[in-house]
This record gives C-alpha cells, structure tokens and sequence, in this order.
C-alpha cells in the first residue's frame, strides 16, 4: 500500500463526512450517522485487536460501560469535570485491560474468548447491581459535556465532533498498522513461535493492543453516554459486545475501512428493516447469514479482491 | 450472480430508508409509540402493540378523531432503553408525530424523557415506576399504577389481617429493584417491620435458599414478592414444596392467567393488588369499571384468541387518554393536547379511575387496585 493511496482513502473519507450534511435532511439522519461513527471508533479498536493481532475479546462492551458509567456517575455524585471524568474512565479501563491481558493471553482459541466473555459478564453485573451509584437495570441520566463554557448540544455539533474523531482514528490507525508495531503484531498473527523467533516481544505487543483498544472503547463509551444522555446497563451487555465483533468479522477483518463499511451496515440495517414489523430480526438475520456465507473474509476485503487493480490475491 | 442479490438486498435497504421519508404529504393524525416487542420485556410490549393496533384500527373505522384518520407508527426497542432513545428521535424528528404513547419499561421511558421535553412532545408512557411522573415533568404522563401503590395496597391489607412483620422477596430487575426501594419506605410510612430482605435474579429456577432463610427468620408473619415474569411462579411453587404456611402476597407485576397457569395448585391463597381489568366478569353490576373491563377483553380475547392482561390494559388507557385529549383540544396543537390530558378528569379505563392534574401526571389513586385471591386457580376478589 503506497503513501499516495493512503492519503487519497482518508481523503476520500473526509470529502464524504464533509458533504454528508448536504444530504442529511433532518435530526434523525444525523442521529443514525452519529451513531455509525460511534460504532465505527471502537470497530477500529477491536479490529486492531482481532483482526490484526488474531485475539478475540468477547467481552469488550465492558471496557464501553466502564467509560459510560465513569462520565455518568463521577459528574453527577462527586461533582468532577464531565473530561476529567471521560479520562479517569478510559484510566480505569486500560488498566484493568492491562492487569487482565497478562493472564488472559496465556490462553488460546475459545479458552480467551471464554475469559474475555467472563470479564465482559462480571463488568455488566457489578453495573447492574450497585444501584445507588449506577441506578441499577433502569440506568442513569447524564449530564452535558462542555469546555471553556461552550456546551455540545444538538446533533449538528456532534456530528462534527465525531466527524472529525472519526478521521483522526482513522489516520491514526493506518500509520500505526504500517509502524513497525502494526507490522509485529500482524506478524504475531501470522504465527506466534515465527515471531518470536523473529524478535518480537509477544507478549508486550498483545498487552498493548489490549489496553489500546480497551481506552479506545472507554472513550467511545463516555461519548456515547453524553451525546444520548443516557445509559442503561444494556451498553456493557454481552450482546453488545457481539454486535462488536459481528461488525468487525461483516466488514472484513484486518481490513481499516471494513471495520467502518461493518459499523455503518450494522447501525443503519435495523432502522432500514424496521418496516418489516416483527420480522426483522429474521430478514437482519438472512443479511448476515448470506454475507458470512458468501463473502467469509468480510465486505471489504471479498469487494477488494473482486474489483481491486491493485493486484492483491483473489482467495 | 450471487453478488447481483446482495446488490439488490444493499438496494432495498437504502429504499426503505427512503421511503420512510417520503410518506409525509397525507394528513392523518400520527401516534408514535416505542414499545419492547421483543426481548426480556416482550410479554408487556406484545399486548401493548396488539391494543394499540386493534383500537386505532377500531377508531378509524367509526370515522377517526376530529375527521382525521389515526395512523400508528411504532417501533420496537428490543427491550434495550439505549435504541428507545434512537427510535423516539425518529418519531420525534423524522416522522413528526403528534403524540407519543409508548415506552414499555421504566428505563425506555426514562431515556425518552430528555428528547420529548426538549420537543416539546405530549408522552404518555406505559411504564410502572414512580421517577416517570415524580417530580411532574410537564410533557410526561403515565396510565399503569406504580409500585408505590402497590406496597401501599398490599400492606393496607396486611394490617387488616394483623401482620406487621414481613418478608420482602424481590427480583433484581429494574422492576423488582424499583420496586424494593418503594416497599421499603413505604413500611416505614406504615409501620410495618421487614424482619426478611431477600432477593432473586430474574432467570433464577430455585428460590429454596432464600426461603429456606425466610422461614427459619423469627417472627416472620408474611411474605411479600415483588418480581415479574416466571420468577414468581417459582417461588410459588418452592414455597409449597417448604412446607411454608405463612400469608404469600405479589405484586402487581404478576397481573396475568399465565401466572395461574405456570404456579398450578402453588397458587392457592396467594394474594395480589391488580386493575379490575382481571376480575372484569365478577365485578358488581354497578362497577363504573365493568363496562370498560369487559369491553376491553371482550374486543382483545376476540380478536388475538389469548387472555388480557392489565399491560395491554395500560396502552388502551393511554390511548384513549390521548383520543379524549385531541377531541378536547380540537387540533393536535402539542401545548393544547398536553394541556388537555393535564385536565382529564373522571375518566374510567381499565387501570381505574384517572384525575390528572398539574400535580399529578398519573391521577389513579389507591381505589384503582382491587386486592385479589386465587382460589381454585381462579381470581377472587378479597373485600
């Protein structure tokens, strides 16, 4: 992938979410592609960690509640700063990424997702239970997010703000992949032992992918809970983090703009469906069904491979 | 070729989202309503969209409101409070309805609320807990009793009957949560000792511990569950298999024949507080409730071939509160809807009678609940 190339993809994106409003005819559209973009960062995060580094986490929609509840609950009981508290939470959630990821990346296969999932369950209980901080399962209001007196309000404000989060995730993530970071871990992927073999220090590297894409969804979570307003325990559920994944494997994996082409599909398609009353979830499901069994290395890739001239293998 | 289809399902797709747009130009009156169709919540949503669905249908055919045909445009939450939130700004945004009737749990309801007060949007909502409507949020109502209402039922009967010192049983749900919380304060208010405080997770198939622990508690006279869905219907049944004799009341939550029907004979003698919409057939003649009750199950058990339950109950009430309202108003102006549901008063629906007021977004008060036995796996009314 040359230099050129990846200025002219990021360029091509930043034109897009430049126009988009144009088109956008009211609140709602731009409610949808708020929320795309949301899923979209921590699809990225989750990519680097599954797609590029070959380690599923099936619990990651814990590290997103710890976020959301740290921005709902520091501002509201204790009176912090509604950043302070967007940072304390991302603090909270590297580090119990980085306390976990040792012990958890000794294990392989379905014995990590089995502890990935367990971590994601017991984050959600806690949630659910210390109700006097947390309101319990019917959740929490949360407060407006500010700086320097200006307050984001409205969902034209944010959608610039995670117009441009969005980019920016975007640019970061292509230069770290093609660092020689990105390069160890997809070495690390390819197969551990030649990897070691070769130098790279396995275990520092999953560590720091962990812990990464874990701050990357603690912010996200924080976002998400002052642009709604609201949470709810369902955000660190178990099926939230599948819906994660489900982007992420639907828009290819390994694959920077799969993670976005998955979060924008798997965001828009139940609002699309929902006039199919009460058989969306069967119509949401033959989607899916027909993509995993037609295109097995997800949109993106499969869509570059078949239309691409850049020469890359056709599976 | 296969990838011809997917072209054509990508094509679909972004059809429907268009077309969702484009049907504005018509003049009907618009009801949003978000209700957990699917889901955790889904035996309170499913009911809500049936009535919903079955009355406006109904009104339409007798010529509609203020000569402008109804039209429902409803959305389903999945139970998850987060996609309410989504599915009310596009009520709110896109598809520019004149009032919303909806939000089946507490949570939903809640993650709603910024957005229509923000609007400036009449909601009445479906939901049971007591933050809806207190403190009064101006654009927000509520038809269903809440569970302070309950434990005051509940423990008025108990102190007919002399039993001051109980067992609370609760779930862990946001209901049963809710719920612990009220019968808490509200034993308190009235005098009346928790000796017992346990509780239940929602999926839970053995309750025998806790019970176990509940019985061996000194000086226990009753118990009191607070729970919805199956859990109940278990505790019903481990209760008998203790060998516990001691007083067993619900709450309002377990309203429905399913629960007779999943406890069996373990349902005997158990007391709970629930709309007269149960009870319809055996209510007094001159029961101002009794035409509207059986009505209401009349039209629902014909038409869905299943029994009512007082959830379904709630939505009718809402939207007939809302119907009443637009009539009243003579146009769907929002600040003159709003300002007739604030002035309903006397109107009889399935959930009892409601006087709203600028004080009181709910307006039932405690005569709403009838306090009912089951004997011989049917309901009885307990004077």
């Amino acid at each position: 992938m040359s230099g050129v190339r990846r200025h002219y993809s990021l360029m091509l994106l930043a034109a897009v979410l430049l126009l988009l409003p144009l088109v956008l005819p009211n609140n709602f559209y731009y409610d949808i592609v708020i929320r795309m973009a949301i899923n979209a960062i921590i699809a990225l995060g989750l990519n680097l960690l599954i797609g590029f580094a070959g380690q599923i986490s099936l619990g990651h929609a814990g590290f997103i509640g710890i976020g959301a509840y740290a921005s709902a609950i520091l501002p509201t009981h204790f009176g912090w700063h509604p950043l302070l508290a967007m940072a304390a939470g991302a603090a909270i959630a590297s580090s119990i990424a980085a306390i976990l990821a040792r012990p958890i990346f000794r294990l392989k296969g379905q014995y990590l997702a089995m502890a990935t999932l367990g971590m994601g369950i017991i984050i959600a209980i806690v949630i659910k239970n210390e109700a006097a901080y947390t309101g319990g399962p019917d959740g929490m209001p949360v407060a407006p997010i500010g700086l320097m007196g200006f307050e984001i309000a409205g969902e034209k404000q944010w959608y610039w703000v995670l117009a441009a989060t969005l980019l920016f995730s975007f640019w970061a993530a292509k230069n770290l992949i093609d660092s020689p970071f990105g390069r160890a871990l997809r070495a690390l992927h390819g197969s551990e032992v030649a990897a070691q073999v070769m130098g790279v220090d396995i275990v520092r590297y999953k560590v720091a992918i962990f812990v990464l894409s874990a701050f990357f969804a603690s912010l996200m979570g924080s976002v998400t809970a002052h642009y709604i307003g609201f949470v709810t325990p369902n955000i660190a559920d178990f099926f939230h983090s599948i819906e994660l994944v489900t982007m992420v494997v639907i828009g290819g994996m390994a694959s920077i703009y799969g993670s976005l082409i998955g979060a924008v599909l798997l965001t828009a398609l139940p609002q699309a469906l929902s006039t199919f009353e009460g058989w969306e979830t069967v119509v949401f499901g033959s989607i899916l069904m027909t993509c995993m069994i037609f295109m097995p290395k997800g949109l993106v890739p499969t869509l570059a491979a078949r239309f691409g001239r850049n020469g890359r293998e056709d599976p | 070729m296969v990838k011809h289809s997917l072209l054509k399902i990508v094509t679909a797709a972004a059809i429907a989202v268009g077309a969702s747009f484009s049907a504005l130009a018509a003049d009907p009156i618009k009801i949003g309503s978000v209700l957990s169709v699917t889901g955790p919540a889904a035996f309170l949503g499913d009911p809500e969209l049936k009535t919903l669905q079955l009355y406006i249908e109904k009104i339409n055919k007798e010529g509609g409101v203020l000569g402008r045909q109804l039209q429902l445009v409803h959305y389903d939450d999945g139970s998850d409070a987060a996609k309410a939130n989504g599915f009310a700004k596009r009520l709110i945004d896109d598809d520019k309805v004149d009032i919303i009737v909806g939000g089946t749990v507490t949570g939903s309801t809640m993650s709603m609320i910024p957005l229509v007060e923000k609007a400036e949007l009449p909601f009445i909502s479906l939901a049971g807990a007591v933050v809806i409507v207190e403190p009064v949020k101006k654009w927000v109502f509520k038809t269903p009793h809440t569970d302070r209402m309950a434990a005051e039922k509940v423990f008025d009967d108990m102190k007919k009957r002399n039993l001051t010192k109980i067992a609370l049983f609760s779930e862990t749900s946001g209901f049963g949560a809710s719920g612990k919380k009220e019968t808490e304060a509200m034993a308190t208010k009235m005098g009346i000792t928790l000796v017992a405080n346990e509780t239940y997770g929602p999926k839970d198939t053995d309750m025998t511990p806790q019970l176990t622990k509940i019985k061996n508690t000194a000086g226990v006279q009753a118990v009191f569950v607070f729970g919805l869905g199956q859990g109940p219907s278990v505790v019903n049944k481990n209760y008998k298999q203790l060998g516990i004799t001691l007083p067993l009341y619900h709450a309002h939550g377990v309203a429905s024949e399913e629960f007779i029907k999943l406890s069996g004979p373990a349902a005997e003698g158990v007391r709970l507080p629930a709309a007269a919409l149960l009870v319809a057939d055996k209510l007094a003649a001159g029961d101002p409730q009794k035409p509207v009750a059986t009505g209401y199950r009349k039209a629902y058990s014909e038409r869905f071939k299943e029994d009512v339950s007082t959830f379904g109950g709630h939505a009718y009430d809402g939207l007939m509160i809302a119907v009443d309202a637009f009539k009243r108003a003579g146009s769907t102006d929002k600040a003159k809807v709003r300002d007739a549901i604030e002035a309903t008063k006397g109107y009889i629906g399935t959930g009892g009678k409601v006087n709203m007021s600028a004080t009181d977004h709910m307006g039932l008060d405690q005569s709403a609940f009838r306090m009912l036995e089951i004997k011989n796996g049917d309901w009885t009314l307990v004077n």
